[in-house]
């Protein structure tokens, strides 16, 4: 026990403290960039023709995935889940596409703002159905996923529609440096500008706060179903933004996406978000999402059965998350 | 100053109040009435109304009639927030700390200023805490003081303190107590919940008795008001426990008797250093520690949680190493936490939480023989005399029923040695009596049982002798018959225990004690506001 005192002179001096606790908190993450890291050297060692386009594909086909990763993240740390994700892209990706179809650029911006508040009601949607009726999260997002489905083939039976030249733009090439590509810088300014000053917030805190105890939040004076309600908003939001970014990035509405639910739950639970709630962040799942993608990349190139290569990225999800735990329960109980 | 009241001069004051779940009577026409400056304590068993009135003041549940007033307005809270911006804080049993925030934010979730929490979190004796841990990584008692200080940072009309000194080790009693008893005379009032008598007499103004969803009586606290508030809320004079005088199991044992479970140096890592004892068949042996001494680690050893660092564990003679809680009952060793949730299926029925233990004996794949299971259930029940109007689900009983149903799921399957950690936590006094009884009869029966206990008057009440433990060593043993609180106290502080002191030096000393463990260097201008 050390015997100092709070004031806001040890606030202060103890910031090198602070950059350690910090680093301590999200050791996870710091982790999972790390293995990045060496993913990326050995996709480098196994095909040294891995460069700039390497790069640029990469962060344009992580897009959609991370974008719903993070929707998926701020659900479970408020202690839900959401398996409509995948169906609330579907939705607003048609939607978006339908609409954009033969239109003025101009125009189009009035449809990504709109789809984006489609994408807040189809979320405050799912959390009022939760916190009204009470079902489980699990078994009310379940049904949302069948009914946004066909809500999105009803939209558009088979691929189709259209975008906006600058919405195409917005996620291909680079900007300022080749080596940045602009998906890249989307996906970090989009979670920057909403993410960061909501985590900031009392209204994030809150988030954290239902997730890790509802009771004692409760008690604290949280009002619980409001946040949760909210919790599904923001993720419904980031749905839409990741609807727009599969629009965006094939330049049509695509009523049946790949396995984005399943696959983002995947990613948080690498990204070092509890499924018990209150713990993690939305960076973390962006690392895994891009991590299980260069994964797959460097399966192909390996020339893999693209079937074992499933079965691998299963192996690998469920090692890195034991591995993960067994150093954070050793560091704990040394 | 209430100028414009005419009827009352109280600050809060609740009339009739009642509510029902369903065809169960939780509050039958309770009433309150709290003045400004004052201390008022809240009485009652178990399953009173005394948490159902609780939850309706702080607007956690909407009574079915009944009026409530602050100030003379009248006000409903619909949420604890509500309440809290008309003034009325709550500290619970269970900390209302989020477990993965930091302190601070903990406190900005709350939007307590920070300024005056700092001041009384010195006052309350916690200067050295660092606003950047994690809640989850600090000590229950260190919770619910943080707690308690966020709570008087914000100088609510009425605190509301529910088993505020429960699970708190003696010298941070004190502070709360000080702290308390210096909000008397001030601008609002303080509700104070506690099953301790001596600071119900200590701080407390007046008492208001809950019976059965009624109030019963109000009275003015004096230092023998504590057998009519008794009285009050039992509807007739409780029992008083067997006196048993100086009756030492040591004197009687055969020289030759082998200690049913003893251990030799426990060690565990920085927490456990030293720790040796003998407990034989029918004792019981209290254990006395501080907050924080080792004692969670002890038991976690004994129990076959936690796994020693170093040292010996003895059952019948024979030294055995326990991987598993599986491990030690087999060895006839079971335990009896504090938590009852820890221990219980909740949403199961009690003769399955009874029934479990011998039920899931791993080669037992088979149907569960209820013919056979029924009857020990059922002699349990009624031994601990458990309230079954509630069977179908462990969580809707009250909490002392819930923890004799952990000690009747042992009872049941015959009991040969038994630690119990803080069983009596949080319980009313009828159902600790009984507990302490059944804990005797047990131990008479031949069975070894180990208590520790944050209540220092349960070691005369309950044991044959105690071992008091600090600093993760055994610094003392004591016979029951001299263990008053005063010598186990000083005994717990590890002070000299040299002849007997007047009880004023005694108190001095511990004061001092508990000063100088507290206190930094820095913090002797933290009373300055």
């Amino acid at each position: 026990m050390s015997t100092t005192v709070i004031t806001p002179e040890r606030e202060r001096a103890s910031w090198i403290d602070g950059i350690a606790t910090t680093l301590r908190r999200n050791s996870w993450t710091i982790g999972l960039v790390g293995i990045l890291a060496v993913l990326l050297i050995v996709t480098r060692v196994i095909q040294p023709t891995y460069g700039i386009t390497g790069i640029q594909g990469l962060a344009v086909s992580v897009l959609p995935l991370a974008l719903a990763a993070v929707a998926q993240a701020i659900v479970v740390i408020a202690r839900g889940i959401d398996l409509s994700v995948g169906s609330m892209m579907a939705l607003t990706s048609v939607v978006s596409a339908r609409l954009m179809e033969d239109q003025t650029e101009e125009f189009a911006i009035l449809v990504v703002v709109g789809v984006l508040v489609l994408g807040l009601v189809l979320g405050a949607i799912n959390g009022t159905l939760v916190v009204v009726t009470r079902v489980p999260d699990i078994v009310v997002t379940l049904s949302m996923l069948f009914i946004w489905a066909g809500c999105a083939l009803l939209v558009l039976n088979t691929p189709g529609g259209g975008s906006a030249e600058w919405l195409r733009s917005l996620t291909s090439g680079s900007l300022i440096n080749e080596w940045i590509p602009k998906a890249a810088v989307v996906l970090l300014a989009v979670v920057a500008v909403i993410w960061i000053p909501i985590r900031r917030s009392r209204l994030g805190l809150s988030l954290y706060a239902i997730g890790s105890d509802p009771a004692a939040a409760y008690r604290s004076g949280v009002a619980v179903s409001r946040t949760k309600i909210f919790a599904y908003m923001l993720c419904g939001l980031f749905s839409a933004l990741a609807g727009l970014s599969l629009t965006a990035s094939t330049g049509i509405g695509t009523p049946v996406p790949g396995p984005y639910t399943l696959l983002s739950v995947a990613a948080v639970v690498l990204g070092g978000v509890s499924l018990a709630g209150g713990r993690g962040g939305v960076f973390g799942p962006i690392v895994a999402v891009v991590i299980l993608s260069l994964i797959r990349t460097d399966m192909t190139f390996l020339n893999v059965n693209t079937n074992l290569a499933t079965v691998a990225q299963g192996v690998i999800l469920v090692g890195v998350v034991m591995v993960g735990s067994l150093i954070q329960m050793r560091r704990k109980n040394p | 100053m209430t100028a414009t009241t005419t009827t009352t001069d109280y600050l809060l004051e609740a009339k009739e109040v009642s509510k029902n779940y369903g065809a169960v009577v939780a509050l039958k026409s309770a009433s309150l009435a709290v003045r400004q400056g004052e201390v008022h304590a809240l009485m009652g068993a178990n399953g009173a109304g005394k948490s159902t009135l609780v939850k309706i003041l702080t607007g956690a549940v909407r009574p079915d009639n009944g009026t409530i007033t602050v100030r003379g307005k009248e006000r409903t809270a619909h949420s604890p927030a509500e309440a809290r911006r008309g003034g009325l804080v709550s500290v619970y049993q269970e900390p209302a700390l989020i477990p993965d925030l930091d302190i601070f934010s903990n406190l900005r979730l709350t939007e307590t200023p920070l300024e005056p929490f700092i001041h009384w979190i010195r006052e309350l004796g916690l200067g050295d805490l660092d606003l950047s841990d994690m809640a989850r990584d600090l000590p229950l008692a260190s919770l619910r003081i943080i707690d308690l200080a966020r709570a008087l940072a914000i100088e609510p009309d009425v605190l509301m303190l529910d088993e505020m000194t429960a699970a708190l080790p003696a010298n941070l009693t004190e502070r709360v107590l000080e702290v308390v008893n210096d909000q008397r005379g001030g601008n609002g009032c303080i509700i104070f919940i506690s099953h301790r008598m001596t600071e119900i007499a200590a701080v407390c103004d007046r008492a208001t008795v809950l019976r059965e969803g009624d109030t019963v009586g109000v009275l003015e606290v004096s230092h023998d008001s504590a057998d009519r508030i008794v009285e009050l809320m039992l509807g007739e004079i409780v029992g008083k426990m067997p006196e048993r005088a100086g009756r030492s199991a040591a004197t009687q044992r055969a020289p030759d008797e082998r200690p049913k479970l003893a251990a030799r140096g426990l060690e565990s890592g920085a927490h456990l250093r030293d720790v040796s004892f003998d407990l034989y068949a029918g004792e019981v042996l209290g254990v006395v520690a501080l907050e924080g001494q080792g004692q969670d680690e002890f038991f976690d050893i004994l129990s076959g949680s936690r796994r020693p660092t170093g040292g010996e564990l003895l059952v019948d003679g024979q030294a055995v190493t326990f991987h598993h809680p599986a491990d030690a009952i087999r060895n006839g060793i079971v335990y009896v936490a504090a938590d009852r949730a820890e221990a219980l299926l909740m949403q199961r029925s009690v003769r399955e939480n009874i029934a479990l233990p011998f039920s899931a004996r791993i080669r037992n794949w088979g149907p569960i023989w209820s013919r056979k299971e029924q009857p020990k259930v059922d002699t349990a029940v009624s031994r601990l005399q458990i309230d079954t109007r509630a069977q179908g689900e462990v969580r809707r009983l009250s909490g002392g029923n819930q923890q004799k149903v952990t000690i009747a799921r042992w009872v049941a399957g015959g009991v040969e040695t038994m630690l119990c950690f803080d069983p009596t936590r949080g319980i009313d006094i009828r159902t600790k009596h009984q507990i302490y009884l059944l804990l005797r009869e047990l131990a008479e029966a031949g069975a070894a049982i180990l208590l520790y206990t944050s209540e220092l008057s349960e070691i005369q009440l309950a044991c044959d002798r105690a071992i008091v433990i600090f600093g993760g060593e055994v610094v003392a043993e004591i016979d029951a018959a001299d263990a008053d609180e005063a010598t186990l106290l000083r005994a717990a502080h590890n002070l000299p225990s040299d002849a007997p002191l007047p009880e004023e030096v005694v108190e001095a000393a511990i004061a001092a004690e508990a000063e100088s463990e507290m206190s930094s260097p820095e913090s002797n201008g933290a009373s300055d506001p």
